[in-house]
Parts: structure tokens; C-alpha cells; sequence
């Protein structure tokens, strides 16, 4: 690239690109979206386990987004980190402690833990050596929960996982209505907390780190301690998704830690759209309801259409479903007088 | 103990080759062009299942097949570089890595839409099975013969690379792409018809590897660490560095499997990660 390609290109992203600091306000089309997954509850009450499904799933995204969306850490073995949350929540819970929100305290606490040490390991390279830790990681932890069949019941999975009722008052039904409105409460409380995070100075930080890394130095951030930190922060949301599913299914396989959950979980990333929370959730969605769909015809052709989608939305559609919403209004909003 | 010592440093070394011949083109397109390929076992999948196929419905012997395998893959390679990868390789690593999962996942459908889920059959011609006795070891005639091509191919690939003008082009293009293309060398060209050899020498392996590494449609996955461990560590630019690799790699994970079988594939994750804190940037070598 020459010096004068260099200059224009600058030129045209300072066009096109509005830097702006973080607006932590709710806007209305927020409140919509949230609204949603509420008029489901009422409007669709025999697909709560489901629904349920895509909520916990949504939430795995969300985690992914942290590091992927907003601090540009690419992982393909963010399963690892779900799938300690999983077996923590399901071990207490086989062992004669059912108490389903701290069984989600520790569970963040041993995922975020994981987290914590695994990314001192995951901060030392680029992103090659990155991807293969993270890949690595995730293979000893599935490899070691596999051997491990005396503590995590193999491949059989654990079963013997019985919840209490929840704050002592709802019971866990087999309809999956307690499951669905705990799960949304617990998304929606971590989104919260989430969404202020990512709007403070510390998210729009990571954003940097994003974009220049080797820049953020210079204006005084240490970039090192703040890619720890939110790695541990997505591990621990990561371990929260886990063991929601562990709770609400009351069981733990061994695939809550295998390389295909993790590869989906980017695949959903993407693509609803990285680094904006709201695409992880409609990547979320999109991708459990298209795979509850699709699959019950054949899972065969599920994986091939998916492969397919995922080469075609990194050929053409860079950012997703959200991104080219947001493309598409920008387009219709400049040609507006 | 000594003799079970020396069979499983056979049987690694065997393995090891393998991985070898499938994964140095892997190391290419990584030093070549900085892609993540992901999808690389899938050309290697694409050669065992040409070979069962040619074996199984037309017919053609076992040795005549490997060729075919070859050629196959590497057509496979050229029309996938041009049409797709070709694409990618000014974009960031992580869409790399999604268009190569995309690409795996397709194929991994593929082939079990065509030819079942099932492990493939090999039916390896008379003098390839049984034994060989030398020098008080029984050594499987299958991997002698597998030792011996991967030896001449891995020599004949050092000659092609450090001797013929397209190898210079290669290496000089590894080294500074930008630089080569400003002396005039096809870097376009060279990456493809490189990619080509390298999908093809994968086929390749993966039709001798039938009969050690199996045949399913979820090979791409199944040894994907392993490609990506022998490239990692074995550097790029160089055959020797992967072919170092590849074999330390093999013996490791017998002997693993061998002697600690309750750890199991452990011991190659463990590996894998201890590498890559020890080489933080690789013994891949160049920082970003």
C-alpha cells in the first residue's frame, strides 16, 4: 500500500466513522428487543425448553463478544469455560447442594478462576498462538473430563443433578416455564451489568486494543492487564451459561466442552454480529432456532448449509445480520434529504 | 522392553511421516501467505476418500491410486485457491479461521453424504501386509513401505526447494513477500501452484493413511491439532522443520498411547500447549 493509498484511506474512514464516547442510554428500540423474549413466554408456552436454549445460549454468545467483538481476542475454545461452569454447577448439585443462584456464583467463580489462568497463557502470543491455546485448552479440559469418568460420569455425562427450588419458592416443571424466566432474568441482569461495562471508559479501552493494540500504550493503558481482565470477565459469564444449562436441564454432558460448541458459538458470533452484544443474542437466536428447525429434517445437510452460510457471510457479509441492518439503514437515512 | 521400545519408535516414526506429508503444505500456505487454514485435512480426507473410491469401484490397485489421490487433491487445491482462498488472504486472521471452519464443515457433510459415516475399508495389496523380520524386530511391511516414500518424497521435496528455480521463488517469497514481488516473481503464482503441491501431497496422505490414521468424515477435525502442532513447531520455509516436528510429534503420541494409555491423547494436548508457551510466537518464528 503506498503512502498516498495510505492517506486516503485515512481519510475516508475519518469520513465515514463518527467517534463518539460511549451513550450508555437505553434507547426505544432496546426496549423492544427485551420485550420479546417476554411475549414469548405468553405467546408460545409449549417452546419454553427451547426457548430456554436460545436465552443460555444467547448468554455463551454474549460472553464470546467481550473478548472477540470488543478486545479482538479470537478463541476457538471458549466451550472450556462453559463447560467448567457446567460441571461445577452440576457437580454441587449431584453432591446434595441444589441451591440454583449460588450454584451460579460458583460457578462464575470456577470459570472465571480457569479464566483468570488461562489467559496469561492466551496474552503471550498473536493470533495464531492464541487460537491454538485457546484450541488446546479447550481439547485437555474435554481430553481430562473424558478420563476423568469417575467425578464427571465420562461420556455417559452426569446425571443425578437435582436442583432445589428456586429462591425456595418455584419449582424447576418439566414445561420449562421456571427454567425460561430464570434464564431470561439471569441474561438480562448479566446484560445490564454488561452493557454498562462495555460503555465505560474501560470497554471503550478495549476497543482500542482492538483497533491498534501496539498504539494503546502510548496513551498510557496497559494493554496486558485490561485483555486479562475482560478474559476473565467472559470466562466467568461463559461458566454462568453453563451452568444455566446445567441447572435447567439437570444434566452435564461431555460436549458442553467440545470443539463443536465452540466453533458454533463463533459461527452465531458472527453471525449476528460481532461487538455490539445485541449481535451475539440475535446470532444466538437465529442459529438455535434455524439448527431446531433444520436439523429435525437431517443433521447431515444442517452442517453443510452451515458451513455454506458461514463461507458466504465472510465473503460478502462482514458484520452480520446486525451489521448490514445498520449498513442498510445508514444507506437509506444518507439518502434521505 | 527394548524391543517393545524399538517397535513403538517404529510405529511413530511411521505416524510421524504421515502427519509429515500431510501437514507441510499446511506450513507452506501459513508461511506463504500468513493464512490460517483450518480446512487442510479436508484435501487430505478428499485423497483417502478418491483412493477407497477408485480401489473399491473401478478397481485400480492400490499403488496406482496414490497418484490419483495426488492429483485429485491437488485439482481440488487449484480451483478452491482460485475461486475462494485467493480471497482471504488480505483479511484478518479470524476470518480466515470462520471461512476455513465454513469450509471444513461442508466438506465433513459432504462426505458423509456420499460415502456414509462409517470408517473406509482399505484392502492393501499382498506384499504390502504381514511382517518383516530384521535384525530380531518385527517390522509391519505396510509402514516399512510408508517409511521408505515419505524418506524419497521428503528428499526429493529439500532438492526441489533448494536446487530449482521455482524453489528459490518459494523460499524467497517465505521470506518477504513484498520484496520478491518487487524483483518480479509471480507471488500470485507461486502461492498457487504451491497450494496445489501442498493439497496434493496431503491427498497423498491421506490415501497412505487409510490403513494407520482411518478414514471417516470428521478426519478434518479429528487431527487438525496434529497439522497445526507439526506447523507450529516445525516452522515455516523449511522442509526440515516440519519433517523434525512431524516425527517427534508421531513418536510422542505412540509412545503416549503406548505406554500411559489411561491419559490417552493428553499427553499431545499437553504438548501442544507447553510448545506454545515455550515458542510463544512459534518456533513458526516471525512476530507479527
Amino acid at each position: 500500500m503506498s503512502a498516498q493509498d495510505r492517506s486516503a484511506g485515512l481519510e475516508r474512514a475519518a469520513a465515514t466513522t463518527i467517534h463518539r464516547l460511549p451513550n450508555a442510554r437505553w434507547r426505544r428500540p432496546e426496549a423492544l428487543f427485551w420485550l420479546l423474549p417476554v411475549a414469548a413466554f405468553f405467546l408460545f408456552p409449549g417452546y419454553l425448553v427451547l426457548g430456554s436454549q436460545v436465552l443460555i445460549t444467547g448468554l455463551f454468545a454474549v460472553s464470546l463478544d467481550l473478548i472477540l467483538g470488543y478486545a479482538g481476542i479470537v478463541s476457538l475454545g471458549h466451550a472450556a469455560f462453559f463447560g467448567v461452569g457446567a460441571y461445577t454447577a452440576g457437580l454441587l448439585a449431584a453432591h446434595g447442594w441444589g441451591e440454583p443462584l449460588s450454584g451460579l456464583a460458583a460457578a462464575a467463580t470456577a470459570a472465571g478462576a480457569a479464566g483468570f489462568a488461562a489467559s496469561f497463557l492466551v496474552m503471550r502470543g498473536q493470533d495464531l498462538a492464541r487460537l491454538m491455546v485457546t484450541l488446546g485448552i479447550g481439547l485437555m479440559l474435554y481430553e481430562a473430563a473424558n478420563r476423568a469418568a469417575f467425578v464427571t460420569g465420562g461420556v455417559d455425562g452426569l446425571s443425578g443433578v437435582t436442583m432445589w427450588k428456586l429462591l425456595g419458592l418455584f419449582e424447576f416443571d418439566l414445561g420449562g416455564r421456571t427454567a425460561y424466566l430464570y434464564g431470561l432474568a439471569v441474561l438480562f441482569a448479566i446484560f445490564v451489568l454488561l452493557r454498562r461495562l462495555v460503555n465505560s471508559p474501560f470497554g471503550l479501552s478495549l476497543r482500542g486494543i482492538r483497533e491498534g493494540g501496539r498504539r494503546m500504550p502510548a496513551i498510557g493503558a496497559s494493554v496486558r492487564r485490561r485483555e486479562i481482565a475482560i478474559f476473565t470477565v467472559s470466562a466467568a459469564v461463559a461458566g454462568v451459561a453453563g451452568a444455566l444449562l446445567a441447572q435447567t436441564t439437570q444434566f452435564v454432558g461431555l460436549d458442553t466442552l467440545g470443539f463443536q460448541r465452540s466453533a458454533e458459538l463463533l459461527i452465531m458470533l458472527v453471525l449476528g454480529g460481532a461487538g455490539r452484544l445485541y449481535g451475539a443474542l440475535i446470532g444466538a437466536a437465529a442459529f438455535i432456532l434455524a439448527q431446531d428447525y433444520l436439523s429435525g429434517m437431517n443433521p447431515v445437510y444442517w452442517q453443510f448449509w452451515i458451513g455454506l452460510l458461514l463461507v458466504a457471510v465472510v465473503l460478502f457479509a462482514r458484520g452480520g445480520i446486525l451489521g448490514g441492518l445498520s449498513a442498510a439503514t445508514r444507506r437509506i437515512a444518507g439518502r434521505a434529504p | 522392553m527394548l524391543t517393545s521400545f524399538a517397535g513403538v519408535l517404529f510405529d511413530g516414526i511411521a505416524y510421524g511421516s504421515l502427519l509429515f506429508l500431510i501437514s507441510v503444505g499446511l506450513s507452506v500456505t501459513m508461511g506463504l501467505m500468513n493464512f490460517i487454514n483450518l480446512a487442510h485435512g479436508a484435501f487430505a480426507m478428499l485423497g483417502g476418500y478418491l483412493a477407497v473410491a477408485l480401489m473399491n469401484n473401478a478397481g485400480v490397485p492400490f499403488l496406482a491410486c496414490l497418484p490419483l489421490a495426488f492429483l485429485g487433491a491437488a485439482a481440488a487445491g487449484v480451483v478452491l485457491e482460485r475461486l475462494l482462498f485467493r480471497r482471504l488472504y488480505e483479511a484478518s486472521h479470524l476470518d480466515q479461521v470462520l471461512f476455513s471452519i465454513g469450509l471444513t464443515f461442508m466438506a465433513i457433510a459432504g462426505a458423509s453424504y456420499v460415502w456414509g459415516p462409517g470408517q473406509q475399508p482399505v484392502r492393501l495389496p499382498d506384499f504390502l501386509r504381514g511382517q518383516v523380520h530384521a535384525a530380531g524386530l518385527d517390522l509391519g511391511a505396510y509402514r516399512l513401505f510408508l517409511i521408505a516414500l515419505v524418506v524419497a518424497i521428503a528428499g526429493a521435496l529439500g532438492l526441489f526447494v533448494a536446487r530449482t528455480r521455482f524453489g528459490a521463488q518459494v523460499r524467497a517469497a517465505v521470506d518477504d513477500r513484498h520484496a520478491a514481488a518487487g524483483l518480479g516473481i509471480h507471488v500470485d503464482r507461486v502461492f498457487c501452484l504451491t497450494f496445489a503441491l501442498g493439497s496434493g501431497l496431503a491427498g497423498l496422505g491421506g490415501a497412505l493413511g487409510i490403513d494407520v490414521l482411518g478414514l471417516d468424515p470428521v478426519f478434518p477435525v479429528k487431527y487438525l491439532v496434529y497439522f497445526l502442532l507439526v506447523v507450529t513447531v516445525g516452522g515455516t520455509g523449511t522442509i526440515k522443520g516440519p519433517l523434525v516436528a512431524a516425527l517427534l510429534l508421531g513418536v510422542f503420541d505412540v509412545a503416549g498411547k503406548y505406554y500411559v494409555p489411561q491419559v490417552g491423547a493428553f499427553v499431545i494436548y499437553t504438548l501442544m500447549v507447553l510448545m506454545l508457551i515455550l515458542f510463544p510466537a512459534g518456533l513458526y518464528g516471525r512476530r507479527a
